[in-house]
């Protein structure tokens, strides 16, 4: 109230605009930005449970030597590398196959494909469990139409079992990525296709001539946030491996490490949280490429 | 022209590749519906026919798992993340658009970098903070943390630029005070966006697994996903059950998803506006 007296209109707006952002403000401060400070912190700890003291640099260095953390980033990555373009590409084709007015049944084909939206990651990846179970749904109609002689092992081969991941992975946010495609794509001229057309451009080029350039930004954008996602991965491989990231941690992440290292092993706290910072970087460094890649856009 | 053999080939090509996608969208569905009239031996063996086991698989998951429960904590944990989370962020996305001020920008610059920082590394901290406030094993716990949302502030934020300042200056010469005006004059105005955000926090809420996994330990505080979770990690998991408890707890986002199709697509595409 004297803040209010004292400055007259202007500070009394000020008093309104900290009240209003407070509550948000407070609870963001304590439960992100203090926890994320923490754990930096505590990555130089070690120690069982909460009898932690400073380690300096040995979390780091127990990093190098650790092959299930290695396993644990390369598979990460692996996800991301493979499943990621995939997903964009094949949203990408959807959302323009999808946005040619002529096309019959464009309101029933969107909705079906955007359907898996609805799901919770954990009711999807028991459906897939089941639905690729050895003498399961998947094997037993592929076998049917002769796609393949004999079953396939999904998920008791390494190989297979990360193919599992990124086919369930894939099934879940296409249909999300090509809503945003198909947002982007309402708002780009449609005589410019009509003209390609009849200049006898084919359908191909025009899609890599004209679709995906003047979608750049939304492509950008929607390839950040799945990046962001699959460095995070967790659910899918925790109720499609029954949290073990097997056969012999195949499937792995570095979410699901961390989770192992804090809740069921003996729990170490500190290493824990600097493998989870292991992520935090990686983050960093793919959201800096990505303003980095903006910003040579707008030259 | 319209019929050239060239025109026919790419109308099968394109019919034929939306018709797999979508086919290969919806058959999970199509399998989780007929799984659940099917027994354990049936489903994992892939019969794709509808069977006779739906009453047995109702009746052993209500036997397994205490359902009135099970969806009475998930709903209270939704309710209460969701009410809350649309208050506070609905008030911040207000306060930051109307009454700017460069400390206050430079706070909201800030608060839009905690949108890259993953949840890993968040758990550890969290998981000690709630333990020593108490409170593990409380649904307390698991709203707590995801009330303050950086992203659904930003959303508020960015919809409140389309909030006619006609009506504040109207609603000042009446005589509202600035909380009435919020509450009397923009909240209603703003539905829409409240309509959106809903269906994100509401999604966000329902489907949480990791922090709900880590701080609900006995069963009489678990949520639906982490009693289906459980189901389907058994050693010999009887999927006709794990199939209906599926439905169950896929029901209530359907039923967002058919009744508020806009919305819902638009809460989807909130961050690109």
């Amino acid at each position: 109230m004297a803040l209010a007296r004292r400055g007259g209109i202007g500070r009394y707006y000020d008093v309104n605009g900290w009240l209003f952002v407070a509550p948000a403000l407070g609870l963001i401060a304590l439960f992100m930005v203090y926890p994320i400070f923490w754990s930096l912190w505590m990555s130089f700890q070690s120690g069982r449970g909460m009898m932690m003291k400073f380690a300096g640099f040995g979390n780091i260095v127990r990093l190098w030597n650790d092959a299930v953390f290695i396993k644990a980033l390369t598979n990460t990555m692996t996800y991301f590398v493979v499943q990621v373009p995939i997903m964009i590409l094949l949203a990408l084709i959807l959302a323009s196959l999808l946005n040619n007015p002529r096309l019959l049944g464009r309101a029933f084909f969107r909705t079906a494909i955007f359907l898996p939206c609805v799901t919770s990651l954990v009711a999807y990846s028991v459906l897939f469990k089941g639905m690729f179970a050895f003498d399961g749904i998947v094997n037993s109609t592929l076998q049917a139409i002769g796609i393949i002689a004999s079953p396939i092992p999904w998920q008791t081969h390494p190989f297979w079992a990360k193919a599992l991941v990124i086919i369930a992975i894939t099934w879940r946010w296409t249909g999300y990525n090509m809503i945003f495609y198909l947002a982007a794509l309402q708002n780009i001229d449609r005589s410019i296709y009509e003209v390609a057309r009849i200049d006898g451009v084919p359908a191909w080029a025009r899609f890599t001539h004209i679709t995906i350039p003047l979608l750049k930004p939304v492509i950008l954008f929607t390839t950040v946030i799945s990046t962001i996602g699959t460095l995070q991965l967790f659910d899918e491989v925790y109720n499609l491996t029954e949290g073990k990231g097997g056969p012999s941690n195949a499937t792995l992440t570095l979410s699901l490490y961390i989770y192992n290292l804090t809740f069921r092993f003996m729990p170490n706290f500190g290493y824990a949280a600097t493998v989870s910072y292991v992520i935090v970087i990686l983050v960093a460094i793919l959201a800096f490429l990505q303003f980095f890649m903006a910003r040579e856009r707008d030259k | 022209m319209r019929t050239s053999p060239a025109n026919i080939a790419s109308a099968i090509l394109t019919y034929g590749f939306v018709g797999l996608m979508a086919f290969l969208s919806v058959f999970p569905f199509i399998w989780m519906a007929l799984g659940a009239t099917n027994s354990s031996i049936d489903i994992i063996k892939g019969r794709l026919a509808p069977g006779e086991a739906l009453a047995t698989n109702i009746a052993n998951f209500f036997t397994l798992v205490n359902v009135p429960l099970v969806f009475w904590n998930s709903a209270k944990v939704t309710i209460f993340a969701t009410v809350l989370t649309l208050a506070v962020s609905s008030l911040a996305g207000y306060g930051f658009e109307i009454f700017r001020s460069r400390h206050r920008e430079r706070l909201y610059r800030a608060m839009l970098l905690t949108l890259m920082i993953p949840f890993a590394a968040l758990m550890i901290p969290l998981f000690i903070m709630v333990g020593k406030m108490g409170l593990i094993n409380t649904h307390i716990a698991v709203v707590l943390p995801t009330i303050g949302s950086a992203f659904i502030v930003f959303y508020f934020r960015q919809s409140t630029k389309a909030f006619p300042s006609e009506l504040r200056d109207a609603a000042k010469v009446d005589g509202l005070k600035e909380w009435q005006i919020f509450l009397y004059i923009y909240v209603p105005v703003m539905r829409s966006t409240y309509a959106a955000a809903f269906i994100i926090v509401f999604m966000t809420a329902w489907n949480n697994y990791l922090w709900p996994l880590i701080v609900l330990q006995s069963n009489e505080t678990k949520t639906i996903t982490l009693v289906i979770s459980s189901l389907a990690s058994a050693y010999y998991p009887d999927y006709g059950v794990v199939m209906v408890g599926t439905i169950l707890a896929t029901l209530p986002t359907l039923a967002v998803f058919f009744f508020m199709q806009r919305q819902f697509v638009q809460g989807m595409l909130g961050s690109v506006k």
